[in-house]
């Protein structure tokens, strides 16, 4: 071997060169693990690694980064469209992909060097794995260990559909399922945990229950009866509140509510709509904290490989790989780039990650001011594992963002009124403009706000079955019509009765506009 | 930790789903693929085509903010002037200064850009064409052969010998026969030795019986016997022609505008993109003529002018001269794609049908003439006269089944003629 550069100590470097072996990956696997639960006092779970093609990661991406999904044209469009960006050199792939899912798979491509690969399983399989594990999102919401069973579930369910019922009519369904899909979770309720068994048990009983029983309710309903609406007005209003206290009325979970009661649903077409809503359910922690886990992530491998490089186990030459690639994930170019497409929640997470093992170790007075609980407490990953288990992006940066940090990013607010010929800085990154800035940018990340808040408020049971949504109208930010027509489509592909969609202001409960979809016969 | 190596899993997971999101966009994809092929070159038809389809009906509706209206606000990075009630003027995309974390809202593009592999794009384009089932102008086609492989014989030249088979055989033959094996000998060669050292005479004596024996059964039954030999069996069977040249020829003297090269230009790229998909190897030649004709390179062809008369005679024989010289039609599938105003030297008439009719339609698969920029003909509504050329080609296009002709007048005919040429049901076929 070559002389090490005059290095006195004995070389405890894990690999040279780029190549990398399934040997070397399980040496700095093992130094990588001593570091992550030893010195960060992460927890993940039991860990896989899987070493595929970048072919096989274009496969992955168009299947929403599950290992396993049903077939859908979607996801042939998203391949192709992947497939585009990665030919013609506009976009390299991601590195990594990591699942959800106990064991942790973490999908490392063959091309990588061998550095990257290091990078990789620090990034995935510690940083994403921990927070997989410890998140207070993922712990309530989805089931870890369930999630590839139910996949396969799901998969054969689809496929079996298809081949009894024709693959037109499944896609029918499955469009509109996808169409819905963000308005198919539970928000607050945390859902029962999926077991295998059980689906496959309750599919079956909803078949034998189809087959033995119509549901009264709906039978009874005769559309477009004549009533008296004189004598019977009043009764008549009782009895719909009635109806829609007995249907769970208002339900912001659009697509439950459709498996549950949409009237002419065939059981599998319901079993469909169910598999699509236990899929957007379990992508929803991951909607909420995309910020929280890239920041863990890159924070992992930022600190495993800078102590791997302390170590000696790693060469100068990889550490700079290591740094020239982290550099290129957390940069932020400012609004005025070419560049600029929105805060990069790699760049924003690990500032703050960065930001708050400084303010534990090396506080100044501002931190004490602003954060004295952890100001100094000199436990900064203790700190850190507190808020990546117990915070999503909201309350992260509602609680984390410090003013320091607003000042590196110069941050500022810009206030956009339809009425106003002009934009107008609101705030900026000074002593009046850090709680406004902050406070901003944390709404900014919650859920609700950007996605539409729509609920199905009533049902027209006696009458036509006419199904009323409402939006909530926030600050007088209207849905976008064509693609509301369009989802109003994919709704009635499913209710098959007339819909029809207020947008109802928020503040004054006025009712600003209204879109409608008529009955299919 | 568990490594596992995916890589040797089956490749191609999302090709279904890729199949089932063409099917789904097949009218569009289509109709972008007309456009895409204006942007090629004739000979060009490697690798896929990128191409560029409108967002409806592959579009994945959600419900989404409208990006205008109302009272909203963004916080961005990198401010380096501004201060507190500085206006800003609204920029014109309505994109503001950027949309902070929120622009998941942008959802849907307008144009959906992918690529097409080569085989997807040409079974796309030509779905419902095939090339005319024509009766084969000749017996000769299937002249040439090819080796293939045929199982095996006992026969054969040692270049053939097929060891493992042989092998196989002599070692079935051997075991069935009992033929000694060589540690069976050493074994009883050793044993002699060991009773002559203990000199034990009698039993050294009948090992040396049996050892004999055993010596002369290996000798009859051989290592190799003739009768384990096999040779691979070759077959010649006749190989189709899988080569095909296309001649394009056009008039290019001054009657011809550029808009109707362009038109020209457009159907022989058809075509040519056409016979890659049932010929492994298509050769272009391009002719262009005036009072005399030459064979010229494609950028020659398209691009410069050329004055004199229009004798399109010369044209066809400096074409059965180029089939002369290096398109023997025993090797090669002969096409043919004629460009013209529809010009022509009136004294020349009986020397095209006689040329065509004579010469070259017997030897070619098919030839198509395409007469460009008949505007006049549909402007005023009723026919103008054809012309002289049309007028020739006709008679032969009654007498000669693999001779095709059409008038084109703009970009937008050309797919539906060469459809027309080419659709599957022919009336005539």
């Amino acid at each position: 071997m070559a002389a090490d550069g005059g290095i006195a100590t004995p070389n405890r470097l894990l690999f040279e060169g780029p190549e990398w072996d399934f040997e070397k990956i399980r040496r700095v696997y093992g130094a990588i693990e001593e570091i992550a639960l030893g010195e960060l006092g992460l927890d993940v779970y039991p860990n896989q690694v899987e070493v595929i093609t970048s072919e096989q990661m274009l496969d992955a991406y168009a299947s929403i980064g599950l290992p396993l999904m049903y077939r859908h044209w979607s996801f042939g469009k998203r391949f192709a469209r992947e497939e585009a960006l990665y030919r013609h050199g506009l976009q390299g792939l991601a590195y990594e992909i990591v699942i959800n899912s106990s064991p942790c798979i973490s999908y490392i491509m063959e091309e990588n060097s061998m550095t990257m690969q290091a990078l990789v399983i620090a990034h995935a399989a510690f940083g994403h794995n921990h927070f997989f594990k410890n998140n207070y999102l993922f712990r309530q919401w989805t089931d870890a260990t369930g999630i590839l069973d139910y996949l396969t579930f799901a998969r054969d369910f689809v496929a079996h559909a298809e081949e009894s019922h024709s693959a037109e009519a499944v896609e029918r369904v499955l469009d509109a399922a996808h169409a819905l899909m963000n308005h198919g979770v539970h928000r607050y309720d945390r859902p029962a945990k999926l077991n295998l068994e059980d689906e496959r048990r309750r599919q079956e009983e909803r078949r034998r229950h189809f087959e033995s029983n119509y549901d009264d309710i709906w039978r009874t309903a005769i559309i477009g009866e004549q009533r008296d609406e004189e004598q019977e007005g009043q009764s008549r209003e009782k009895r719909r509140a009635e109806i829609r206290r007995k249907l769970g009325l208002p339900e912001e979970n659009l697509l439950y509510f459709l498996e549950k009661r949409a009237p002419r649903l065939e059981p599998w077409q319901r079993e469909l709509v169910r598999i699509a809503r236990h899929i957007s359910q379990y992508f929803y922690p991951q909607k909420q904290t995309r910020l929280l886990n890239e920041g863990c992530a890159t924070f992992c491998h930022y600190e495993i490989m800078t102590r791997l490089h302390e170590k000696g186990m790693i060469s100068d030459g990889s550490f700079l790989e290591v740094l020239h690639s982290h550099t290129g994930v957390v940069s932020q170019p400012e609004f005025d780039d070419r560049r600029y497409n929105g805060i990069n929640p790699y760049a924003l997470g690990f500032a703050m990650m960065r930001d708050i093992k400084r303010i534990c170790l090396e506080p100044e007075d501002e931190d004490r001011e602003w954060f004295p609980d952890i100001a100094g407490n000199g436990d900064p990953y203790g700190t850190l594992r507190h808020a990546w288990a117990n915070y999503r992006d909201e309350s992260f940066v509602l609680q984390y963002l410090s003013p320091r940090l607003i000042r590196e990013f110069r941050l500022f607010k810009v206030l956009d009124e339809e009425s106003a010929d002009a934009l107008v800085v609101d705030a900026i990154h000074d002593e009046r403009g850090y709680r406004e800035i902050r406070r901003a940018l944390a709404r900014h990340y919650d859920l609700a706000r950007h996605e539409p808040d729509i609920q199905i408020r009533d049902v027209d049971l006696e009458g036509d079955r006419c199904l009323v949504l409402s939006h909530a109208v926030h600050d007088g930010v209207l849905l976008d019509e064509p693609s509301a027509k369009a989802v109003l489509e994919q709704l009635g592909e499913l209710w098959r009765y007339g819909i029809r969609l207020e947008e109802v202001d928020a503040a004054t409960d006025r009712i600003v506009k209204s879109h409608e979809l008529p009955a299919r016969l | 930790m568990n490594i596992i190596d995916r890589r040797p899993n089956p490749k191609g997971k999302s090709l279904a789903n890729r199949q089932r999101f063409i099917d789904r966009a097949r009218g569009e994809v289509k109709k972008a693929l007309v456009d895409a092929l204006k942007r090629r070159k004739v000979g060009e038809t490697d690798g896929g085509e990128k191409i560029s389809i409108p967002n409806r009906g592959i579009a994945e509706p959600v419900f989404h903010r409208a990006a205008h209206g109302g009272r909203r606000d963004y916080v961005v990075p990198g401010n380096k002037k501004y201060v507190v009630g500085d206006r800003i003027e609204r920029p014109p995309s309505g994109e503001g200064g950027g949309r902070g974390a929120s622009n998941e809202d942008g959802g849907e593009q307008d144009a959906f850009e992918f690529v097409l592999s080569k085989e997807e794009f040409l079974n796309l384009f030509f779905e419902d064409l095939e090339l005319p089932d024509l009766i084969k102008t000749r017996l000769k086609e299937t002249e040439a052969t090819q080796l293939t492989r045929a199982g095996y014989s006992v026969a054969g030249t040692p270049a053939n010998l097929n060891l493992v088979r042989t092998m196989r055989n002599s070692l079935a033959r051997r075991i069935s026969l009992h033929r000694p094996r060589p540690h069976e000998l050493a074994a009883l060669e050793r044993q002699i030795e060991a009773a002559l050292a203990a000199d034990d005479a009698e039993s050294a004596g009948q090992s040396k019986l049996e050892l004999e024996h055993l010596q002369r059964r290996a000798r009859r039954v051989g290592f190799i016997d003739p009768v384990d030999v096999r040779y691979n069996r070759f077959d010649r069977v006749p190989k189709p022609n899988t080569q095909a040249v296309m001649f394009c020829l056009m008039d290019v003297s001054g009657s011809m505008t550029e808009a109707m090269k362009d038109l020209a230009k457009r159907f022989f790229l058809l075509l040519h993109v056409f016979l890659t998909r049932r010929y492994k190897q298509v050769d272009i030649v391009f002719i262009r003529h005036t009072s005399n004709a030459q064979e010229v390179d494609e950028e020659t062809f398209f691009h410069s002018r050329e004055t004199g008369g229009t004798i399109v005679s010369t044209a066809l024989e400096e074409m059965m001269r180029v089939v002369r010289a290096r398109y023997s039609p025993d090797n090669w599938n002969i096409y043919a794609a004629q460009a013209s105003d529809g010009d022509n030297y009136t004294e020349d008439s009986d020397r095209c049908s006689q040329l065509l009719g004579g010469e070259i339609l017997p030897l070619s698969q098919y030839f198509a003439y395409i007469e460009v920029g008949a505007e006049a003909t549909l402007r005023h509504g009723f026919p103008s006269p054809p012309t002289d050329l049309w007028r020739t080609y006709s008679q032969i296009a009654e007498q000669h089944r693999n001779f095709a002709m059409r008038k084109v007048a703009d970009q937008t005919q050309i797919f539906p003629v060469f459809h027309e040429l080419f659709a599957k049901q022919r009336e005539h076929a």
